[in-house]
């Protein structure tokens, strides 16, 4: 089972807290809104990444199963 | 020889105008016209003899696709919408973005009843039970002429399912589907995000199927005369016809029906040719793409033809730039108005496109002292993907062309400063493009 990250661009407000969570795989842009430098999550950072998208404000931040029933 | 092999070889006859066949330019074209120019509305709901999802196959066979801008295949969306739970709703989107297309209002305007037989021809193949027009609010002449049309059908009895009328905030992006929906279900009108997509989602919460009225109004004509007439113009990869807006530095500007396949050269001709040198074309719209004069003469006007050119078929916007304007001051301006009619709700378009047009501008009118196309480049991945519409893509990708396209030009200015172009009037329509005379930045 993998795990996909996807950002809600509405509801992200640039609080950038995501970046210091997972500065693996998330950028801050010159605006202070996240990039992601891959979707798909690596194993070894999976609880990484749902920390951080547990952490942000405005759940802008989506970590979606993939492989299976997720789409 | 035999009959068959005689059939085949018969001259192509005249078979266009068939959108605009007796169309009067300048009046709206009544019920009983339009009646004895197309003959009456077939029956495909509940009633008629012919079940509704007999349609849908009528029009996955004519290869039918949006005339809006995607060029998605109609029957494979109108099957998706049949196939969702619940009763679905239908959508005409023609609250025309783009602000130099005029073909939707030239339907809207002059042929109502192509486009309301196809939302009632729409609402019964997809067993819809709501139906909607939507339109710019701002118009109000165009509203009151629409209600008109939809009375002289109400009293024909002719929609099952009446068609209401819906004014749309006057917003570039409020004619994005999901922004349409956004707005029907109460809201501000702005792109949401997906999923849900409008096709599961939409309406109410009901499968929704969101068709610009050019596409309807041909579903008007295919549901009368079949798929195999749809497909006797056009490519056999992109069958039919489709309305076009020539603009620009030509003879006549104004809206054709071309056969799809049609190069631009042509087209050009038919609007009755250059009166500049032309330097380039745009294509598709202001999310569309320009092309240098000698490359777009052969290009044919279709998804795919286009797409190889490096253009995009859009909203069927054809304008031609001469030799005297400056392409990148013209696409200056347009990024500057696109910025401007972002929603505001995504960070990297809501601050990217502003960028964008600020870096565009300078490198136009300024001059870049060689590091403006840097900077351009740098911006445009930044912007590219990032919101929840294409609104932002549409504008890099307008941007991405135009240094394709007028390379050595964009280096003339990053080094050496403006050219004698940006002192030509703009040719550009944008809203509001009056006041290129008193621009704040300019002051």
């Amino acid at each position: 089972m993998s795990y996909e990250l996807r950002v809600n661009p509405i509801a992200c407000t640039g609080h950038g807290l995501c970046a210091e969570l997972l500065p693996e795989i998330i950028e801050l842009d010159p605006w202070g809104y996240p990039i992601l430098m891959s979707a798909t999550v690596p194993g070894g950072l999976v609880m990484h990444a749902k920390r951080a998208a547990a952490a942000c404000p405005t759940l802008a931040l989506l970590l979606n199963r993939t492989g299976g029933r997720q789409r | 020889m035999t009959a068959l092999e005689l059939r085949s070889r018969r001259p192509p006859v005249l078979r266009l105008p068939r959108l605009l066949a007796g169309m009067s330019y300048h009046t709206v074209t009544s019920l009983r016209e339009h009646e004895r120019q197309h003959g009456p509305l077939p029956a495909w709901g509940s009633s008629g003899r012919q079940r509704p999802d007999r349609l849908i196959d009528l029009v996955e066979r004519s290869g039918l696709t949006g005339r809006g801008g995607a060029g998605f295949p109609t029957g494979r969306k109108m099957r998706s919408v049949a196939a969702g739970a619940g009763k679905a709703v239908v959508v005409a989107n023609g609250a025309e973005g783009e602000p130099a297309s005029c073909k939707d209002r030239l339907l809207l305007t002059r042929l109502p009843h192509l486009v309301l037989d196809g939302i009632t021809l729409a609402a019964s193949a997809v067993r819809a039970s709501a139906a909607y027009l939507c339109v710019h609010g701002r118009e109000t002449g165009l509203l009151a002429s629409l209600e008109h049309a939809v009375a002289e059908r109400e009293a024909a009895g002719l929609d099952p399912v009446p068609i209401q009328l819906a004014g749309l905030p006057d917003r570039y992006v409020s004619s994005e589907q999901s922004a349409i929906v956004h707005y029907l279900n109460g809201g501000p009108g702005k792109p949401t995000f997906a999923p849900p997509r409008t096709h599961e989602r939409g309406v109410n919460g009901r499968p929704t199927l969101v068709n610009n009225v050019e596409t309807l109004a041909h579903l008007a004509l295919i549901a009368r005369h079949g798929d195999r007439w749809f497909r006797g113009v056009g490519l056999p990869s992109a069958p039919g016809s489709a309305l076009v807006t020539v603009s620009g530095a030509v003879g006549r500007p104004g809206v054709y029906e071309i056969a799809l396949g049609t190069t631009l050269g042509q087209l050009v001709m038919m609007a009755g040719g250059p009166v500049e040198r032309p330097q380039a074309l745009l294509v598709g719209g202001y999310f569309g793409a320009w092309l240098p004069a000698e490359v777009a003469w052969k290009v044919p006007m279709c998804q795919a033809g286009l797409k190889a050119a490096g253009g995009a078929m859009g909203a069927g916007l054809v304008i031609a730039l001469p030799d005297s304007s400056c392409a990148l001051a013209e696409t200056a301006r347009v990024v500057r108005y696109l910025a401007g009619e972002s929603a505001g709700q995504c960070g990297p378009c809501a601050f990217g496109l502003p960028a964008l047009a600020d870096a565009v501008t300078d490198l136009a009118y300024i001059g870049g002292r060689g590091r403006a196309i840097d900077e351009i480049a740098c911006l445009v991945p930044l912007i590219e993907g990032r919101g929840a519409c294409r609104h932002p893509d549409g504008a890099t990708q307008l941007v991405r062309s135009a240094l394709w396209a007028f390379g050595a030009d964009a280096r003339w200015h990053d080094h050496r400063g403006p050219c004698a172009g940006v002192r030509r009037a703009p040719l550009l329509p944008v809203p509001g493009g009056a006041d290129w005379l008193d621009d704040e930045d300019a002051l």
